[in-house]
């Protein structure tokens, strides 16, 4: 579903990713832990092609992103397949961004009227499906502002469920909520990952990593030290950067 | 009425005068709505020419302001007006040349206003717009743009008001609105205290208008924050 190849990625001097190389396959969720500067957030953002990668590639269900490939050449892809691609993969950000600007619901059906062309009913029947699952019916016309950090973070949720992605990237979902908040929120990742959508999480949630990942991931330092299954990773780690990351955080 | 210098206020005078000066007022009130209308036309192209991201067409974007906030807007009224018609041939109506000079200055501040105003606005709006599969423009036009509105309304209010102010230099360029219309009559009674107060008076009123309208827009708009 995501394939990830030999990717290097620098803000000017500074080296983010040095040659990551990461497979993800349907249904799989994925997190990704490390400590802050190891690049996790970057590599998130590289695959839906909000960060320019310097060299590698990154492969979305088959297909190359931001890039394509002519006679061995590679070249930019013009934007409209950047836009296109993009609209499959569902992101969520550490600060939700909502549209404050919007009512719940309208954040939830702007990007499915626009970009996938679907009628405003269709798209607020969906979008009202959306919010009974994440447990926010009655928040469809409150503004982003009146809600808590914890059913903003829901709704956005739902406003990338919205446009039916194959994949949903998050990014650190609960680092800005208050600790108390931070169960709702994972509580929705959780069924997601029990319906079979495929998911990179990025995240400090140790907790939620051990009962919901497939395969946990720790970078440091632009590169991905080691991987395996959660059981493996906190009970037995192999590298020492991680056992020391661990020890910090456990 | 009596003042301590022994000036006394000719009221019989000011009535008399006051339907003068409210036409020339009239003036005044067309010179800034046409001024604010092509103002605001042209803020907005330089405004776009500045944020879009194409180098050569954010260095005109900064030529145009650097030049019109650069120079005084009496020295390019006097230019519209008295210097280019020497080299071009093309003489302007008064109005013509007014609206023209105010236009292009306040262009050049209101287009500062814009870029200042979507620049503001947090990046995170763009890219969970870009990451909902929309387009550059559609982000721009569907969620930072209305996010500009309501931080544009109180430095857009108080470029209206310079704008209403500035109308009254282009009395030098032989433009009778409310100022020069004070200038004609408080020489030709003598009466320069009854006139200028008055006229000064009358652009506190207007300018007060513009506060009041922009206060409540403002609030208006407060809705979903």
């Amino acid at each position: 579903m995501i394939k990830v190849e030999n990717v290097n990625k620098s803000f000017g001097t500074l080296e983010v990713l040095k040659g990551v190389n990461l497979t993800v396959a349907p249904g799989e969720v994925v997190v990704v832990i490390g400590p802050s500067g190891s690049g996790k957030s970057t590599l998130l953002r590289c695959m839906n092609y909000l960060e320019k990668i310097n060299c590698g590639r990154i492969y979305i269900d088959g297909k190359l992103i931001g890039l394509r490939e002519i006679n061995g050449r590679l070249l930019e892809a013009p934007a409209r397949e950047v836009y296109k691609m993009r609209a499959d993969i569902g992101m969520v950000f550490q600060r939700f961004n909502l549209f404050p600007h919007m009512t719940v619901l309208e954040n939830l059906i702007e990007a499915p009227v626009l970009v996938r062309k679907i009628s405003k009913q269709e798209a607020a029947e969906r979008a009202l499906k959306l919010l009974e699952k994440v447990g926010l019916s009655d928040k469809a016309n409150s503004y982003p502002a009146h809600l808590s950090g914890g059913q903003q973070q829901r709704v956005a949720i739902a406003r990338a469920l919205a446009m039916e992605p194959k994949i949903m990237l998050f990014d650190e979902p609960t680092s800005a909520l208050d600790p108390e908040l931070v169960g709702e929120v994972l509580a929705v990742m959780k069924d997601l990952a029990k319906e079979g959508m495929t998911m990179v999480v990025v995240t400090h949630e140790m907790g939620f990593a051990k009962e919901v990942a497939d395969r946990v991931i720790f970078m440091d330092e632009g590169k991905i030290m080691e991987e395996g299954i959660p059981s493996q990773i906190f009970t037995n780690p192999k590298h020492p950067r991680t056992r020391e990351f661990l020890s910090k955080i456990l | 009425m009596i003042t301590s210098f022994g000036i006394v206020w000719d009221w019989a005078f000011t009535i008399k005068m006051l339907p003068l000066l409210i036409k020339g007022a009239g003036m005044t009130v067309t010179l800034t709505a046409f001024a604010i209308t092509f103002g605001t036309i042209v803020g907005l192209i330089i405004a776009f020419l500045k944020i879009i991201k194409n180098p050569v067409l954010n260095y005109l974007g900064g030529l145009y302001t650097w030049v019109f906030r650069g120079i005084p807007l009496l020295v390019q009224l006097f230019i519209i007006h008295y210097a280019l018609p020497v080299a071009t041939g093309i003489n302007f109506e008064p109005f013509v040349s007014a609206v023209i000079g105010i236009s292009l200055c306040g262009g050049a501040y209101i287009a500062e206003i814009i870029r200042a105003g979507i620049q503001s606005v947090d990046k995170g709006q763009m890219e969970a717009a870009l990451s909902l599969g929309m387009s550059y423009s559609q982000a721009m036009r569907k969620i930072i743009i209305p996010q500009t509105y309501r931080r544009l309304i109180p430095p857009m209010g108080n470029e209206f008001i310079t704008l209403l102010k500035d109308t009254a230099l282009v009395s030098t360029i032989t433009m009778v609105e409310l100022l020069r219309t004070a200038q004609i009559y408080a020489a030709s009674h003598f009466k320069p205290f009854e006139m200028f107060i008055t006229a000064g008076l009358i652009y506190l009123m207007l300018t007060t208008f513009f506060t009041v309208i922009f206060g409540k827009l403002e609030n208006k708009l407060a809705q979903s924050e």
